[in-house]
């Protein structure tokens, strides 16, 4: 289980409808039926996960986010969840204010550009960072729009998304221990709870 | 092999009327396991029958129509499911249907056999099932016509199926859709050997009308960049060479010839018109107030739904569209849309990506059976 999976079910309600965007393997909405027994579909368009979520029951749709959310009805589902998948949309403000009028609320998680790491490498080495989270070279990544935890709070505010909570993950002893000082530059994964 | 059974209690029609008796051809393949849990039924589409796979005899030149998808190993696991498969009531190969003698007259039904839609279809499968000793099916498949009836069934019979899949269909079908099948309809009727329907009483087949019908069926159901890839322009016969009058034909000629001649010795035209109207006056949520949302929230089974790219009879949108509104229903649905270049055909296909999506499916179903029988 991903700390980050297990961060988000605290703050599903039993039960309840939620939407998958860009669901991956179907592991967090298999774990969520079985222990909220929520209903809920994933969004993907990877063949391969798409399988996965198959095999293990999940209700996956193939759907290319950047082709919006235009077919799912004003609230019609209690949370619309997107992890790590932020990073990859051609126009990430849009899906989450897409995300925010089809759900009630959203559960975002994203990499954190501003992480120590990125941010050295970056200054020493020069070059794009390249790091155990954030694998590929610049011309090849699927990662298209970074930002920082700093720059997700700051979109936001000028959208008026109401942050309901924000947890901070980090993986390694040293983030682990600084994360909630300086979330900005030892937090590694970033989870955003929002809400209109 | 195929088995028969005679219906003897009357079966009343969407039209209506009644009939009195019928019969239904059908096939089995795999085992029903101990707790009747692991049956699947295979819905054909508008030119299919019984023989959905396999081989009758070793040196049949062809398996049946579905022989890529319905096996050992295949997606839908003859190791693992009990599979049913029938000819449709007004079929032509052996199920009642046109072609059958009308007991009230002694002569073949011909244009006096009942119009049917595709819920006449269901009650009568709903019939097999009681007869094979099926309660609930694990699934309830088909493609084109095929998704229509297995569609109606989980609106039909929500109890009697745990999952639906749905191939390559739509909830009605476009204009364009309907065009095309009359125009289909308009060659068979207007062969001068159609004599009304009443061919078979005047010992006459109106092959050329019902070969034209094929051909034009067999057009739509390939992409043009199917064709083009497939034939191209090449030459069966003849040159362009300047000074020479030579007549030319074309590979998709012959090819189209033949497919058209070869069905139309094989099928009945009247099986084909009232087979086409089906396809044409089904519409998933007619009774439910013309609203999708409403008719689903009826059902009680998982959906896998499938299009085909290059698919432009049922296209990706109309499969979509079964998609919204079971999430808008609320109803367990997942989507999958394969890249082809041929066309509505392809949901016959070989094609790797489809028969991954339809085996890791079909291994949830009856991973779902397993554990019911422990």
């Amino acid at each position: 289980m991903r700390i980050d999976l297990d961060v988000i079910q605290n703050w599903i309600a039993p039960e309840s409808r939620v939407l998958d965007l860009g669901c991956g393997d179907g592991e967090l909405l298999q774990q969520l039926g079985r222990n909220k027994r929520i209903s809920g579909y994933g969004l993907e368009i990877d063949p391969a996960q798409i399988e996965r979520c198959l095999e293990r029951g999940v209700s996956v749709v193939e759907q290319n986010l950047d082709a919006g959310l235009g077919n799912f009805a004003d609230g019609s589902f209690d949370t619309v969840v997107m992890t790590q998948a932020l990073q990859t949309l051609r126009q990430p403000h849009l899906v989450v204010r897409e995300m925010l009028r089809v759900g009630r609320e959203c559960i975002i998680t994203f990499p954190n550009f501003g992480q120590w790491k990125a941010r050295w490498h970056l200054a020493f080495s020069g070059r794009m960072p390249v790091s155990d989270l954030l694998p590929y070279e610049w011309y090849d990544t699927p990662n298209i729009h970074f930002c920082t935890f700093r720059d997700f709070e700051i979109l936001c505010r000028e959208n008026n998304w109401t942050i309901l909570h924000r947890q901070v993950v980090s993986e390694t002893r040293i983030g682990a221990a600084f994360k909630d000082f300086l979330p900005n530059l030892c937090g590694e994964t970033a989870i955003y709870h929002l809400t209109r | 092999m195929p088995q028969s059974h005679v219906f003897a209690e009357p079966l009343p029609l969407a039209c209506g009327r009644t009939l009195k008796d019928y019969t239904l051809v059908y096939e089995t393949y795999g085992a029903l396991n101990a707790d009747r849990s692991n049956a699947v039924l295979i819905c054909h589409a508008l030119s299919g029958h019984h023989h959905a796979a396999g081989r009758h005899r070793p040196e049949d030149k062809r398996p049946g129509w579905w022989d890529n998808y319905i096996g050992p190993g295949k997606p839908i696991d003859t190791d693992k499911f009990f599979v049913v498969s029938l000819n449709n009531l007004g079929g032509c190969h052996g199920s009642t249907g046109p072609a059958s003698i009308n007991p009230a007259t002694g002569k073949p039904w011909g244009p006096d056999f009942p119009p049917l839609r595709a819920r006449d279809w269901v009650h009568s499968q709903a019939r097999l099932a009681d007869l094979l000793g099926i309660d609930q099916w694990a699934a309830v498949v088909g493609g084109s016509l095929g998704g229509m009836q297995a569609m109606r069934w989980a609106l039909e019979y929500p109890e009697r199926l745990r999952h639906c899949v749905v191939i390559a269909s739509a909830m009605k079908l476009t204009a364009q859709n309907i065009a095309f099948n009359e125009t289909a309809r308009k060659a068979i009727t207007s062969d001068p050997d159609f004599c009304g329907g009443r061919y078979l009483e005047q010992e006459r087949l109106p092959r050329r009308g019902l070969a034209v019908a094929r051909m034009i069926g067999h057009i739509t159901y390939l992409s043009d960049d199917g064709l083009g890839k497939k034939f191209g322009r090449e030459l069966r016969s003849g040159t362009f060479s300047l000074g020479t009058d030579e007549e030319v034909e074309f590979q998709v000629q012959s090819y189209l010839r033949y497919q058209g001649d070869s069905f139309s010795g094989s099928f009945d035209p009247n099986t084909y018109i009232l087979m086409t109207r089906a396809l044409d006056y089904f519409d998933l949520a007619r009774e439910y107030g013309d609203d999708p949302v409403a008719a689903f929230s009826h059902a009680r089974c998982r959906f896998l739904l499938v299009s085909f790219t290059s698919d432009w009879r049922f296209a990706p949108e109309r499969s979509r569209e079964i998609a919204d509104a079971l999430m808008h229903a609320n109803v367990p649905v997942s989507y999958a849309e394969i890249e082809s270049a041929m066309g509505h055909d392809a949901f016959l296909l070989p094609n790797e990506r489809y028969q991954r999506v339809f085996t890791a499916y079909m291994n949830g179903v009856a991973a779902e059976t397993g554990r019911e029988v422990n």
